[in-house]
Formats: structure tokens, sequence, C-alpha cells
């Protein structure tokens, strides 16, 4: 989503994006002309008249579980907000049950909070856990 | 001579020069600006409908229809940007 038209993300998709991802965008772009929407999520630059860049993942219950704002000169890391939706969705499976430690990615351990944990982090979970 | 303009990362705006219009408007004694809610993490998040680009075609899309599903709600300065 950006305040950009829709006329002006056409011609994005089509003339530049479809060449870096074949078939161009997979979803929908967003247009938010008057910022209103951006606004309403705190990333509406009123002087600059853009979005910044803001990242919101919201659950299938529509709540917001994480985001991350950055200023436009620097890109976001696609890797890490994939990473962010596994371990929401691993967390939401779990019914709460599960939690993901530090540097978790699929396949690594979660931990089981509970009366059983307190003060035993340290016996399942090494700081070298924190790093890919 | 309209000067080039250097470009960078943000988008390139303009705005009026010189000195702000003069208004008859007295200054309300308190802000009446809205102050809006800011979201919040385990919140519901505020829904809202935008006019999209899709498949090739123009679409209304409403976030509330995404219930039941992960939403990942991405939001940048403007298309033709570099980053």
């Amino acid at each position: 989503m950006s305040v950009d038209s829709v006329f002006v993300h056409k011609m994005w998709n089509d003339v530049e994006l479809s060449k870096m991802v074949k078939g161009g965008v997979p979803f929908p772009m967003l247009s938010d002309s008057g910022g209103k929407v951006g606004a309403v999520y705190g990333i509406y630059d009123e002087d600059a008249g853009v979005l910044t860049r803001g990242r919101f993942l919201i659950d299938p219950d529509g709540i917001i579980q994480g985001y991350e704002v950055l200023t436009p000169p620097v890109g976001r890391n696609v890797g890490e907000t994939i990473r962010q939706v596994q371990a929401f969705q691993l967390v939401r499976n779990s019914k709460g049950s599960e939690a993901t430690p530090s540097g978790w990615k699929p396949g690594k351990m979660t931990l089981k909070p509970g009366p059983d944990l307190v003060g035993k982090v340290w016996e399942v979970w090494k700081t070298d856990m924190a790093f890919d | 001579m309209p000067e080039e303009l250097k470009v960078g990362c943000a988008r390139p705006t303009g705005g009026p020069v010189g000195e702000p219009a003069k208004s008859d408007k007295k200054e309300p004694a308190t802000p009446t600006k809205e102050k809006s809610a800011m979201i919040m993490i385990g919140k519901k998040a505020p829904d809202f409908t935008a006019p999209a680009y899709h498949a090739g075609k123009f679409t209304s899309v409403k976030l509330s229809e995404f219930l039941g599903k992960w939403v990942v709600l991405c939001c940048y300065p403007g298309d033709f940007t570099f980053v």
C-alpha cells in the first residue's frame, strides 16, 4: 500500500515489477492516496505526504500480532517477516502452549512455558541458538 | 531556471512558498485535532477499504474480508522507489 493511485500501481507492476517477479505482483497493490489509512496505522508522514515503510502482521481474528516501521532509505528483510509469520502460526496452532525463543526458525526447538521451566531455560536453550 | 532534483529514496514533494496566508479564524482554546488512537499489538487492526490493482484489474479491498487468513499489510513511500 502506498499513496500512489491504482493507475501508477498498474504501470509499476506492468513495466518493472513483472520483470522481477514472473506474472507480476501476486497480491493486491492498495492505494491510500489521502494517507487516511496510513494515519490510522501511525505510519503516514504528513510533511512528505507519503507512507513510511510500515509492515503489520494481522492474524485470522484481525488482531495485530506485530509490526515494524522503517524510514524510507532502508529496505526490509522479507525472510524475517516470513519467519515471524511462521512463529506466530506455530504459537497459534499450539493454542499458546508453545513459545518460540530468540533465534527460532522452523525445525528449531520451542519452549513450553510453565512452572517447570522457571529458572530452567538455561538448560534447554543456549545463546548460540539465537543466531543462524 | 528549473533546478534538477536530486533523486533519493523519498518521493520529491513541493509546497507553498512564502509566508503562510493569515487566517481570520481565532485559534481555538483547546486543540481540536482529533487524536487518533495508536494501534497496539494484541488489539484489533483498524478496518479499512482501499482501491487496488490486482491481477490486471482495478478492485476494492476491505481488510475484514481477510478474516480467517493471515495478512501482511506492507506500506512503502512510493511506486518506482529504489529500496
